[in-house]
């Protein structure tokens, strides 16, 4: 643009006869696309640029080890799959209880690619599918936002903004291989052929959407955000008296085919008809055959006449089918809304009644400065778009709006639903800046209104009055129209857009481009020092153990160990089973004679801990301590209580102030077991609390260390044996000690571990 | 079409508005019997044929609910696919039956007359 501005006139005139032409802009986009996602894959490339090619996190694991099991099996075994090697005693019904959208992905472009002679390995494709998708996601937002408005800017602002906006590429790096990774793409497609089967009224389009609904089904549990909103679009569309046909064929249509979609999914199953969540969906589909029936019989009949048989027919039908609802819900028909959705409406439910979500970080409530991080000048832009909305108000509109509104309330709630609302934010934002700059960066069109207005102006009396003054005050200096205010104005927004790239860049660069599987950190020299812990010690684990010794461990690392070092565990990240998962916790915060039981039970043969005190490390395990003790405390109030583990002043302490409870607790002596011992006398120190240890590190006598990694990060302790002539561990372990060392121990262990 | 109708029916209705709330019931007579007037003079013999398919598939889903809901719904996979597939086919064809209807014309340009027959 401004070098067509400061060339002569041909060129000029050459570039805007080539810019009309509509193959030569077909073409520009193409192009644009093309680039826009492009830059999408690359940023998204830091963590395999700085690490290495590797899967990220705790739950991309677990989906990468059933990828592998799938590209391995075949499909029907992966269907069918019951893996015994997880939640030991009890296993789990893998095939049956996750979405397997995302695995039968990545399993049809690896043979797609084998076919086509591709040697690949199915790890690559695994970390690089996030970054292949958000390429299309960009793509799809692009098509969605056409839809919205006819400024084709719009559009490709939106897919330039969908595809590096930090809020998206938080889920979507490479390596961080979840269901997300696909199904924020399904989202925004499934959407645009809602938008365009409602536009069309079109069965293609809405059978369309249906498939691709079905799709999104199997990839993600978020699928309930498109079944909540499409049907509260469709009701909102009729309060507001704009129930059309169109409406009629591509909801019913929807409805029919997607709900047999999603049924297909062996862990959606009947949950279609059966709980709360869905039900909106049904309820709109009949009342929608109810409107429908109105609108013929409005046609049939006199007003009057239809104003007499709308009372009685449809508060009829109204009241019954409110009263089946409560009466199936009462009678245990339909599954009322599930915990997990009331903590969407009450932020305080979780931490009260189910500590395990309530645990898990991503479920916390969102800080305010999270929305400004995650999506820079767009929040503020937002606001602006969905303006733009109400303008317009045609039935898309509408939908961009009522989906503003919930996924901002969700994002509110819950960190991750931020993922929800960033693709209507980008959209929003792409309208309310892409009505700006075409405003302002017309560069001839504005000058002939400007030239007509005055004009018409100038034909009224006015003119006679004008004439007299000077011809410079007659022409405004500042004005809409002035070039000044259109560079000014343009000018700040190329600045705000050059903000916002390398607003992403830094965010996508520094916090969300960490594998957490591998650390980084730097030396005092300013090179990077690689903390390779959590691989090491499984690897240790994975090369040192028998193949089914069994690992146990908090969930969090569960689906680690299970897919890098190849063991069985006794819970992982799917925490289907709270008892199970308090169990462990149990074990973990009881004392030794409680926690010993517990674990030959459950025929634990190593313990594995994440201790980050040396470091620094803030993730480990004492801070998740709490969560393990209020998940045990549900299940065994009277054995497990958390006021034990503060001091009598209500502080969470580990130093030599702790409380007893504390010290006595299994996950205490495991994390500072020998660790006093690297420092000299009296400084003893941990790092991430910032507390100074007793001098003499507590004893363990049913365990014994078997690993600790470099930096102390992960430690794993074998589970001992019965004891040979039947004595306890305690005494056992005091007589092996007192062999060495006569009195001060023999005085000592006693007192430690009888002490009741 | 649509306009020609309430002028035939508007003399009925006018009378029927003098009377009392007693006669709420032969009202309701009046009024159904209108819509079946209606439907009988503007239908054409074609989509005709249609309702009758989706008349057909009303008393299917009905016999099926029925039978659920008195013998309980012991194969509830069947019971599901056959209400659903009758729901479904019901919802295409009435989408079908207003995509080709006359006086959805302005709704629906692309769409021919006589796409079901083909």
């Amino acid at each position: 643009m401004a070098a067509g501005k400061g060339a002569s006139s041909t060129p000029t005139e050459l570039l805007v006869s080539l810019g009309r032409n509509q193959s030569t802009k077909t073409l520009l986009k193409v192009i644009i696309l093309a680039l826009i996602a492009a830059a999408a894959v690359a940023s998204r490339l830091f963590s395999v640029i700085r690490f290495e090619s590797i899967i990220h996190e705790f739950d991309p694991w677990f989906n990468f080890r059933a990828t592998k099991y799938l590209v391995a099996n075949g499909f029907y075994q992966f269907w069918d799959w019951f893996d015994d090697r997880t939640w030991h005693p009890l296993g789990r019904v893998t095939g049956g209880t996750l979405y397997p959208g995302l695995m039968v992905t990545s399993g049809v472009i690896y043979h797609l690619l084998r076919f086509l002679t591709v040697p690949v390995d199915i790890r690559n494709i695994c970390v690089l599918l996030a970054p292949a998708f958000s390429g299309l996601t960009a793509y799809a937002a692009y098509l969605l936002t056409n839809e919205m408005t006819t400024s084709s800017s719009a559009g490709l602002l939106a897919a330039a903004f969908m595809g590096i906006t930090p809020g998206y590429i938080s889920r979507s790096v490479a390596g961080s291989y979840d269901n997300e990774a696909i199904a924020i793409f399904l989202l925004v497609f499934t959407f645009f052929l809602w938008i365009k089967a409602l536009k069309l009224g079109s069965v293609l389009w809405g059978a369309l959407c249906a498939l691709f609904y079905g799709y999104m089904v199997a990839s993600w549990g978020g699928y309930a955000f498109i079944t909540c909103l499409v049907p509260l679009h469709a009701f909102v569309l009729i309060c507001m008296g704009r129930f059309s046909m169109r409406l009629y064929v591509a909801y019913t249509t929807w409805y029919a085919l997607g709900t047999l979609a999603s049924m297909q999914i062996p862990f959606v199953g009947f949950l279609p008809v059966r709980t709360s969540e869905h039900m909106p969906a049904l309820g709109i589909f009949g009342f929608l055959q109810l409107v429908a029936f109105l609108e013929y019989v409005r046609s049939a009949i006199p007003s009057r006449q239809f104003q007499t048989f709308l009372y009685v027919g449809l508060g009829g039908i109204f009241g019954v089918g409110l009263l089946g609802l409560v009466g199936l819900t009462a009678g245990g028909y339909i599954a009322p809304w599930s915990g997990r959705f009331y903590s969407l409406w009450d932020t305080g439910y979780a931490k009260i009644h189910i500590p395990i979500i309530a645990s898990v970080s991503e479920h916390q409530p969102t800080a305010w400065p999270a929305f400004f991080f995650d999506l820079n000048m767009l929040i503020w832009l937002f606001p602006a778009g969905v303006y733009m909305c109400f303008q317009r108000l045609e039935d898309e509109h509408v939908f961009i709006i009522v989906y503003a509104l919930f996924g901002s309330y969700f994002a509110g709630v819950m960190v991750r639903l931020m993922l929800t609302l960033t693709p209507v934010v980008c959209v929003a934002a792409a309208i309310a800046a892409s009505q700006l700059l075409d405003a302002y960066l017309q560069y001839k069109s504005p000058e002939i209104v400007e030239s007509k207005e005055e004009e018409s102006a100038d034909g009224t009396p006015k003119k006679a009055s004008k004439q007299g003054s000077l011809r410079s005050t007659s022409q405004p200096v500042v004005g809409i129209y002035n070039v000044l205010s259109k560079a000014f104005i343009a000018g700040a927004m190329t600045l705000f857009l050059l903000i916002f790239v390398q607003h992403c860049t830094w965010v996508t660069s520094n916090a969300y481009s960490s594998p957490s599987v591998v650390l980084a950190s730097r030396m005092p020299d300013g090179s990077q020092h690689i903390i390779d812990d959590y691989r090491e010690a499984y690897q240790w684990l994975r090369q040192n153990t028998k193949e089914d010794a069994k690992i146990m461990s908090w969930w969090d690392y569960g689906y680690q160990i299970g897919g890098m070092a190849d063991r069985p565990t006794l819970v992982d990240n799917n925490t289907w089973n709270n008892t199970h998962i308090a169990t462990v916790g149990k074990a973990m915060s009881s004392r030794e004679e409680v926690a010993y039981p517990i674990m030959r039970q459950h025929e634990v043969d190593y313990v594995l801990v994440v201790f980050g005190g040396l470091l620094g490390y803030s993730g480990d395990d004492i801070n998740k301590f709490l969560w393990m003790v209020r998940i045990a405390e549900g299940i065994w109030p009277d054995e497990v209580k958390e006021r034990d583990f503060f001091t009598p002043r209500g502080e969470y302490k580990v130093d030599a102030e702790a409380s007893e409870t504390m010290k006595n607790s299994l996950m205490y002596k495991m994390s500072y077991h020998n660790y006093a011992s690297l420092f000299p006398p009296g400084q003893a120190q941990d790092r991430v609390r910032g507390a100074r240890l007793p001098d003499q590190s507590p004893i363990l006598n049913s365990l014994e260390e078997a690993y600790t990694s470099e930096n102390w990060i992960i430690r794993i302790y074998k589970v001992k044996d019965l004891d040979n002539v039947g004595r306890d561990h305690a005494a056992a372990a005091s007589f092996e000690r007192g062999h060495k060392k006569k009195k001060a121990i023999k005085k000592r262990g006693p007192r430690v571990l009888r002490v009741e | 079409m649509a306009p020609k109708k309430p002028a035939t029916a508007a003399g009925p209705a006018s009378s029927s508005a003098t009377s009392t709330s007693t006669s709420s019931t032969r009202q309701l007579d009046k009024i159904a019997l209108n819509i079946v007037q209606h439907y009988q003079k503007t239908t054409p013999q074609r989509t005709k044929l249609l309702d009758t398919f989706m008349a057909f598939l009303v008393i299917v889903g009905g016999i099926q609910f029925a039978y659920c809901v008195l013998a309980g719904n012991y194969p509830f996979n069947a019971f599901l696919s056959g209400f659903s597939a009758t729901v479904g086919q019901f919802v295409l064809t009435a989408s079908l039956r207003i995509q080709t209807t006359e006086a959805n014309k302005s709704e629906f340009p692309s769409v021919s007359p006589e796409r079901s027959f083909v």
